[in-house]
């Protein structure tokens, strides 16, 4: 046997009369070589351990050991003898063994069977549409609470949440404007030019501008920053038990949290649509010198095609879009779990909670406005 | 031979305030080494020092003969590769179970058999009472629960010295007396050294071999040595204070 032989780390079985012997040998280190097993472990625990060739160890060796008696279903239900280790291992292995092992999985797992998973889901859609309706309830009791003067929270969060959705969206918002504005200028100007209808790019921009992308791509951007900064706060305020803390206080976290951003939000929303719109127009406007209409032509232009009725669509939907996205943040942040994932979690719902619902009452709008003749 | 740390003249400040100033105290090797005082008084901070998550104002801390607070990146690397490090809240990672919590620092110090760092997470977690407990996530068990799991993570590499802020606050008292035996017996049978922030009193005489007090009203360190010896001849009157649970102080003989 070579000398690295001799440090390997092994552990022979060996029968004695009815009694087994387990014997370990060797080096046990994390970063040592494998351990070699000899002989077939016995379905009883050794009675007795052999260490004479045992050479330094660290957790490898009560590891080992640890894993061996759990191992064998008949030193389950009593102490296992020790007999033969060394004290140091006999210590540690004593208080590894001092309390039984918990069985069963920490949660219920998902059926195998496909009805089984279809009755799952079922389960979960209905629990988190219970969710949604009892969130909403709450949040409309919180606002006749707001309109009968009954409802309690700080001004000075109110006018936080002002200015975190308002003043502070307001460069992304610009940039994103100008793009869009842009780029419909831009497409709009390939085909029209075809015809000589390049002065028709104002139109397009600015009833496009006004009806549906100032206001769509205003929601998409404050969904992604302000609604998800929503459940991130609130589902933080929960995993620190800060919500429970306002509860016990006989704080209603409704009237403190949800109402102060549902509010400040619907109030934004409007107020950056029409913000949206102008820069939008603007940047067609500028595509529009690039190609050879004037300015004071393109404005005019425009002012022909985008009326009262046309603007005052895309403000409209602006409101029910804002109380979307604060809504499904803070229903996301306040049903969150207690964890740093669960906030992540919540986070993510929130903003394709908020996105999918903005795009189908978009479409439902549409509907009603065909409908109106608008 | 060099104590296992040396703390020399060690001034903590955040920003332009100090938190405490011109410590100066020895861990020996295999010590219990116990860091208490008030809430507040800069236990936690003293050990973030300790372990490099803060940079001293002033002063050094000395692993053996080398100084932590010179070193490189690098070399730093390689000393906090010998610390095994439990958080007050036990900072387990949300995502992870508490089988892969244990099992992620063991696979990344090396490459071992799938079996043996299954055996070592079992182990692991059995010694702090949680055996079975693998397949938990850290939201599904108590916060108790969650401080063991932390300690056992802290064990995963066997470390060379073993920090723990305030291991005991919140445990029952057989698991807090459960959590002393296995400090003693870390220290006996791998020879851990081990560095404890704590208040809890019984603990503290149950298993400090030195403890160190950080007194809040002067800003520096109030006494050093026994626990025992200190609540009875302490010359500091808030040392022996604390060490009688506000009982009046025993006249120093």
């Amino acid at each position: 046997m070579t000398s690295a032989d001799t440090h390997s780390p092994r552990a022979i079985w060996q029968k004695d009369g009815e009694a087994w012997t387990l014997e370990l040998a060797g080096d046990w280190r994390r970063d040592g070589a494998p351990v070699e097993v000899t002989g077939n472990a016995p379905k009883s625990a050794a009675t007795r351990y052999k260490t004479d060739a045992l050479g330094s160890f660290d957790s490898t060796l009560p590891a080992f050991v640890f894993a061996l008696l759990r191992s064998i279903p008949a030193e389950k239900h009593k102490a296992p003898s020790l007999e033969g280790l060394p004290e140091s291992l006999r210590g540690l292995l004593t208080l590894a063994l001092a309390v039984p092992e918990e069985h069963g999985p920490p949660a219920l797992a998902s059926p195998a069977s496909a009805i089984g998973r279809l009755g799952h889901l079922t389960q979960k859609a209905w629990g988190s549409m219970i969710g949604v309706i009892h969130f909403v309830g709450e949040t409309s009791q919180s606002l006749a609470r707001f309109i009968t003067h009954r409802a309690r929270f700080r001004s000075s969060d109110f006018w936080m949440v002002v200015q975190e959705c308002g003043v502070e969206a307001l460069p992304i918002v610009t940039l994103i404007s100008f793009l869009i504005g842009l780029i419909l200028a831009f497409v709009g100007n390939v085909q029209l030019a075809n015809f000589g209808a390049s002065i028709f790019v104002a139109d397009l921009v600015g009833i496009a501008m006004v009806r549906e992308m100032g206001v769509v791509m205003t929601a998409i951007i404050m969904s992604g920053r302000t609604g998800a900064a929503f459940a991130a706060h609130i589902g933080s305020m929960k995993a620190n038990e800060e919500i429970d803390a306002l509860r016990t206080f006989g704080f209603d976290p409704f009237d403190f949290l949800v109402l102060p951003r549902l509010i400040a939000l619907v109030l934004m929303m409007p107020v950056l649509t029409i913000f949206s719109n102008a820069i939008g127009i603007l940047g067609g406007m500028m595509v529009g010198s690039f190609v050879g209409i004037p300015p004071v032509l393109y404005w005019n232009e425009t002012l022909t095609s985008v009326d009262l009725t046309n603007s005052s669509l895309g403000v409209i939907k602006s409101v029910f879009f804002g109380a979307t996205i604060a809504i499904s943040g803070c229903m996301q942040g306040m049903q969150a779990g207690k964890s740093s994932a669960a906030v992540g979690e919540a986070t993510t719902k929130a903003v394709v909670a908020a996105i999918t619902s903005i795009i189908v009452l978009d479409s439902a709008f549409a509907a009603i406005f065909t409908l109106l003749d608008i | 031979m060099a104590a296992k740390i040396t703390v020399h003249s060690l001034t903590m400040s955040y920003g332009p305030t100090v938190v405490m100033h011109d410590l100066e105290f020895e861990v020996q090797d295999k010590d219990i080494f116990v860091i208490m005082g008030g809430s507040g008084c800069g236990k936690s901070t003293l050990l973030r020092h300790l372990i490099g998550l803060e940079e001293p104002a002033k002063g050094s801390i000395l692993y053996g003969d080398k100084d932590f607070t010179a070193t490189d990146p690098t070399e730093r690397g390689d000393f906090i590769r010998r610390f095994g490090v439990m958080y007050q809240s036990g900072a387990l990672w949300s995502s992870l179970t508490l089988g892969e919590n244990i099992a992620m620092p063991i696979e990344e110090a090396g490459k071992l058999p799938a079996h043996t760092v299954r055996d070592l997470v079992a182990y692991k977690l059995a010694l702090v009472g949680l055996s079975g407990y693998e397949d938990f996530y850290p939201a599904q068990i108590s916060g108790g629960m969650n401080k063991r799991a932390g300690i056992a993570r802290a064990m995963a590499l066997d470390p060379d010295i073993l920090f723990l802020d305030e291991p005991g606050a919140g445990l029952d008292p057989l698991s807090a007396r459960r959590l002393d035996d296995l400090i003693l017996q870390l220290r006996d049978s791998l020879g851990s050294t081990i560095v404890i922030v704590t208040h809890e009193l019984a603990s503290i005489f149950n298993i400090a071999t030195t403890a160190l007090f950080l007194d809040s009203a002067t800003k520096t360190q109030g006494a050093v040595g026994n626990p025992n010896d200190l609540r009875d001849h302490s010359d500091n009157p808030a040392v022996r204070l604390f060490l009688n649970r506000g009982e009046a102080p025993q006249t120093k003989s």
